[in-house]
């Protein structure tokens, strides 16, 4: 919200410079977030009198004045306006003057021949709006030689930001409150005007719905005369931001910004009938508002109804119908209370925006209407003349009345900072709580009648499992601390909790346990292991395009967004590597292909929490790097079946127990992928070349692998002291082995059966060589192998290595019917 | 020495001196200390001799191999330093090949820092929690005091999805990380000391917005907690994190539907450099306050025995501040050129002990 100094002046006396001023209303909640000195730019421009203007020798659209700003001493000054004229009165720069409107510092000058020694200014030159159509032309009676800022009243605009629960705080009085009872300034009391009825009121309340409106006073005036409303209301109105209309409308602006109070003026002569109803809308029944727009209400939306239909939609905004214009001679003024929650979902519901709904869902003053109706009938009366009638009035004050109870040990027990009772008290009174009962212990206050935050009652949303017995406690905790609490903030706000001394929090032991859980352990572990192979770690969003997802094998209705913000934004991921899949291409379309990326985030295959997956993904594109020692080379598979493996060990899986299927999803090429599994059932982690269309679709021009390894698939590793180390004495030996095989028998067959032939002796088998070729018989491959053989008694005998190498080699042949090649 | 003596030993000298290479001086070796060489030859004639004689010939004879076995011994040190330097000359490669490239992978800057402020925060005793993603709209909103028709809680900020959690509730995509402070206390008994950092989702997006970002929040429930504590916690924390020992901290009244009295934070920085620490401007930092009587309530927990602290703050945002970097949107593009530039290496993790 923004307001003028002016405006504050009106509410609050205070002799505070600007600066002072924010730094309090920052201080005490009431955040400022811009001050606009309107005056300062302007300072050194005067008001100036044209004592001649005549035609320039040389130039046909000049003019050459002679113009006197009150020195003394007369101007030359050449000036394109085409209503410099003598005798104007206008506002003049001199040399050195930065013209904000053009952003040029001003000099002395010679305009064809003619010399300039000052400029007369437009407003746009002066960065007051858009008129440029000639110079300012002020009236007869300005001052000259006086500041124009000064003349002209351009006060400093403040824009502060109100949070939530301060409806009050939505008004300069209100602010002017709060501002006094900082110690800034002193509050000016609200006049009380006291109305004479000269006529019955010619609508009447009628409440059909109290849902609709608990409250509602109003009374016409007539007689009036409607137009422009006065210069001050005007500039008040154009500071806050607002267009000024006429002064019936102007007047509820005034009520609204001033008092935090909205109200509405209906045009007598437009309502159907005598009664204006508060009722709930009816179904398909619409509102041509005072927005232009048109709006299809609901039964859940209440409404100001006359005989032909809704002509507002209470507490958010007025119809065009029945509103306030220059024909207007008998206005009624609306002052009602509506529903905080009701008002926030129609708004809500209709998508208005109004300074209304803005109030009124934040919570007016329970006890203002009618003297709000007061105030603005004589408000009324005094721009636009005419007569007051008597009050209608529907419904009735509600009950508002409140109090709460502050133990002032609980400043410092809660608030951390112990206040002088006196002091405490004094702050609560200044913001207008009045003191019910008072001890050396406890002070017992009245709620004013617009703080609808303090002690509001309560309304919890308690978890339903909680144990009844502890639900009843928690409920009871709450109804006697909240109200404390409330006070306990109020009084240090006024402070500035910038006083409360900073407390270094106690550590109840001298070194900390680990801050991380197992489980974050491992996703730590899993980021730095794939960093440590070469990929750069990512954080991507969680959410794709719907045919992403699809792609990578998710896109159920139960995971898409209901209001994405972009339509490739709408579908949440059912793995983190659909996203740096979009990273690489991204990449390579800004000409780096080759990448290798890394991300360990959420893949969601259910909106259930196991269904949101922890996950460690790879995605290598394009080819290693290029060196002159080993040539480049488009990744593969086996590069992410790497990747996966790292992370698995890392985390303790005993790899020795995890099988490799080929049943990888189908993102994957299926021929060239995997998927690791302990067991039957666990599935640890997919790895394989991206699927060569679904590849090209993404736009990754090279060769493209991923893995994704499941973190929370993997067991917790038991946590046991690690066996003493096998270190034998003996020197172990090694045997190499060629073998011809089928090709399409897997490697890992055959390694497993040498290693499983003699475990007693057979310590690792290695593939060192994969030979396929025209040497070989069609169909067949050749596996070398190197066998380490580790003696653990004695040195072997040639005998018993023969004896274990013929061992190994025909359990070899039993598993994948290999043979030695001779 | 006899005369023929010093003259043999004179004559293998010389052929030592002429053996240009290793091989060639075993080859003088042979000749006279082999098994059919000159001087062992003369060795094997001693036994003929009579005693008397033997006895000043075999010293005479060890005398003269002596001093062959010695000049063997000198002259094969000079041909083996000629050898070895000749090889060493043979063997020179260009030592400015490039290494064998290993490929330097790294950390993300939003994974760094919330290893740091795990660091920082573990040091007072707080452990990390995680937690889902998608939420039912209870733990998001609800449980905090953030009734349906809350302002705070606008259409346009929240994602949806369809359908509800086990609660019956409707599913979001949490837009803090409160449902976890939620879900600590619903399962654990007070004492409480956590953070939570982690992904949040919000509709907007734009040059300071991003549709998805990373929040911390923490969360103390104790017994004697007070405002205090929450000023000092998170002034330890700002310090400590952005390396400034006097780094300015102010802390302004606010309000927030779960914590009361609510407060902001600002740190001192210069608004036109970017500079923090001094300047003499507030930037805003974060949110904080005393956890709200109706938020312990809802979670079971009894405000007249237990109270305490919570806050949260932006990740991307004390990242941005610290490293100074000027943009938002990049942090989510994988631009490897971006993440070379701001990434830090997965070998030295961060740890109190070496400085965060």
């Amino acid at each position: 919200m923004k307001f003028p100094l002016s405006w504050l002046r009106a509410h609050l006396d205070f002799d505070a410079d600007t600066a002072t001023l924010c730094e309090t209303l920052t201080r005490i909640g009431i955040e400022v977030e811009g001050v606009e000195d309107r005056a300062a730019p302007l300072a050194s421009f005067v008001i100036a009198r044209v004592i001649e203007a005549r035609q320039h020798p040389n130039a046909d659209r000049l003019r050459a004045l002679r113009v006197d700003i009150g020195d003394g001493r007369e101007y030359a000054v050449v000036c394109g306006a085409p209503n410099a004229r003598t005798g104007l009165i206008g506002v003049a720069a001199l040399p050195g003057a930065f013209i904000p409107g053009t952003g040029i510092t001003l000099k002395v000058g010679e305009i064809r021949g003619e010399k300039s020694e000052a400029m007369m200014l437009s407003a746009r030159e002066m960065g007051l709006g858009d008129d440029h159509s000639g110079i300012i032309d002020l009236p007869e009676d300005a001052p000259i030689g006086r500041p124009y800022a000064e003349y002209a009243k351009l006060d400093t605009i403040i824009e502060i930001k109100v949070t939530p629960n301060r409806g009050d705080a939505l008004s300069v009085h209100g602010i002017a409150r709060d501002l006094a009872a900082a110690g800034l300034g002193r509050l000016k009391p609200l006049p009380n005007p006291s109305i004479t009825a000269r006529y019955p009121s010619p609508l009447t309340w009628r409440i059909e719905d109290p849902r609709a409106c608990t409250w509602v006073v109003g009374r016409a005036v007539r007689g009036v005369k409607n137009g422009p409303s006065p210069q001050w209301l005007q500039d008040w109105l154009v500071a806050v931001g607002l267009r000024p209309i006429n002064a019936l409308v102007d007047v509820t602006n005034l009520f609204t910004y001033g008092l935090g109070r909205p109200l509405h003026v209906f045009d007598v002569a437009k309502v159907k009938g005598r009664t204006l109803s508060m009722r709930m809308a009816r179904p398909g029944e619409t509102l041509a508002a005072l927005n232009n727009k048109t709006y299809t209400l609901t039964e859940e939306d209440g409404v100001i109804a006359d005989e032909a239909g809704a002509e507002a939609l209470g507490g958010i905004i007025g119809g065009e119908h029945s509103g306030c214009d220059e024909n207007t001679t008998e206005c009624f003024i609306e002052s009602a209370l509506f529903d905080p929650v009701r008002i926030a979902l129609s708004g809500r519901r209709h998508a208005v925006f109004t300074d209304a709904r803005q109030r009124f869902e934040r919570g007016l003053d329970q006890a203002l209407p009618p003297r709000a109706l007061d105030m603005a009938t004589a408000t009324i009366m005094e721009l636009c003349g005419g007569e007051a009638s008597e009050i209608s009035e529907a419904g009735q004050e509600p009950n508002w009345r409140r109090h709460a109870t502050l133990r002032f040990e609980r400043l410092m027990g809660l608030g951390g900072m112990a206040v002088a009772t006196d002091d405490a008290v004094a702050r609560l009174e200044a913001l207008g709580f009045a003191t019910l009962q008072r001890d050396t212990a406890s002070v017992t206050v009245a709620v004013p009648s617009w703080r609808n935050d303090i002690a509001a009652p309560i309304t919890l949303d308690m978890d339903p499992g909680l144990d009844p017995t502890r639900a009843a406690a928690a409920r009871e905790g709450c109804e006697a601390t909240e109200a404390e609490a409330d006070l306990v903030e109020e009084v240090l706000r006024l402070g500035g909790l910038d006083a409360v001394p900073a407390v270094s929090l106690p550590v109840p032991f001298a070194v900390p346990p680990p801050a991380v859980d197992a489980k974050q352990r491992r996703a730590i572990t899993a980021r730095r292991i794939l960093a440590a192979r070469g990929c750069q770690d990512n954080v991507t969003y969680g959410f794709v395009a719907q045919a992403t997802a699809e792609q990578f094998g998710g896109g159920a209705a139960a995971l898409r967004l209901e209001n994405p913000i972009a339509s490739d934004l709408n579908q949440m991921r059912p793995t983190p590597v659909a996203s740096l899949a979009f990273a690489a291409a991204a990449n390579a379309a800004r000409g780096f292909a080759d990448v290798a990326l890394s991300e360990v985030g959420g893949g969601y295959r259910s909106t259930a929490p196991e269904g949101q997956l922890a996950m460690a993904c790879t995605l290598r594109a394009g080819s290693t790097p290029a060196n002159w020692a080993a040539p480049a080379r488009p990744v593969e598979a086996l590069d992410a079946k790497a990747d996966a493996q790292a992370v698995l060990e890392a985390l303790g899986v005993p790899m020795a127990g995890v099988t490799i299927t080929t049943d990888a999803p189908g993102h994957y090429h299926p021929g060239r992928s995997g998927t690791f599994r302990q067991g039957p059932k666990t599935v640890l982690a997919h790895f394989g070349e991206i699927h060569p269309q679904l590849r090209d679709t993404l736009g990754l021009p090279g060769a493209a692998v991923a893995a994704e390894v499941f973190l929370d698939a993997v067991p917790e590793p038991k946590r046991r002291k690690k066996s003493p180390p096998d270190l034998p004495a003996f020197q172990p030996l090694r045997r190499d082995l060629a073998l011809l095989v089928d090709a399409d028998v897997p490697a890992d067959n055959l390694l497993r059966a040498a290693r499983g032939a003699e475990r007693a002796l057979v310590s690792d088998v290695v593939l060192f060589d994969r030979y396929a070729g025209e040497r070989l018989p069609e169909g067949k491959v050749s596996l070398a192998i190197q066998i380490t053989l580790q003696p653990r008694e004695r040195t072997l005998t040639d005998a018993e290595i023969e004896a274990v190498v013929a061992k190994v080699v025909a359990a070899i042949t039993k598993a994948t019917g290999a043979t030695l090649r001779g | 020495m006899s005369d023929e003596l010093e003259a043999l030993v004179a004559e293998a000298k010389s052929a030592m001196s002429q053996a240009a290479n290793l091989r060639e001086l075993d080859g003088v070796r042979v000749a006279f200390l082999g098994k059919q060489g000159r001087l062992s030859t003369l060795m094997k004639g001693l036994g003929a001799l009579p005693p008397e004689e033997r006895k000043q010939r075999g010293a005479a004879l060890n005398e003269a191999r002596a001093s062959i076995d010695l000049s063997l011994d000198q002259a094969h040190g000079v041909l083996a330093t000629a050898d070895l330097n000749a090889r060493l000359l043979a063997e020179k490669q260009d030592m400015s090949l490039p290494a064998r490239p290993i490929p330097a992978g790294s950390i993300h800057p939003i994974n760094r820092t919330i290893e740091e402020l795990t660091a920082i925060f573990g040091a007072m005793g707080f452990s990390a929690v995680a937690g889902p993603d998608i939420e039912s709209d209870w733990y998001n909103f609800g449980a905090l005091n953030i009734p349906d028709h809350h302002p705070a809680r606008q259409d346009q900020d929240t994602f949806y999805l369809p359908g509800t959690g086990a609660d019956g509730r409707p599913l979001v995509l949490r837009t803090q990380t409160s449902p976890l402070q939620v879900r600590t206390m619903l399962g654990q008994e007070p004492p409480i000391r956590i953070i939570a950092p982690g992904r949040t989702y919000r509709a907007d997006h734009d040059a300071t917005h991003s549709p998805m970002f990373h929040q911390v929040e923490g969360l103390v429930i104790d017994r004697g907690i007070t405002l205090g504590h929450l000023k000092g916690c998170l002034t330890d924390f700002l310090r400590a994190f952005f390396g400034i020992s006097t780094l300015p901290v102010r802390f302004r009244s606010s309000y927030f539907p779960f914590t009361e009295p609510s407060m902001e934070v600002d740190i001192g920085w210069n608004r036109k450099t970017g500079e923090l620490g001094a300047g003499g401007d507030w930037l805003e930092i974060l949110g904080s306050g005393m956890v709200h009587p109706r938020v312990l309530a809802n979670c079971g927990i009894d405000a007249r025995e237990w109270q305490g602290f919570a806050f949260g703050m932006g990740i991307e945002r004390i990242t941005m501040l610290k490293h100074g970097i000027a943009d938002l949107r990049p942090f989510y593009e994988g631009d490897i050129r971006w993440l070379a530039h701001y990434a830090s290496s997965p070998l030295t993790p961060a740890s109190l002990h070496e400085g965060v």
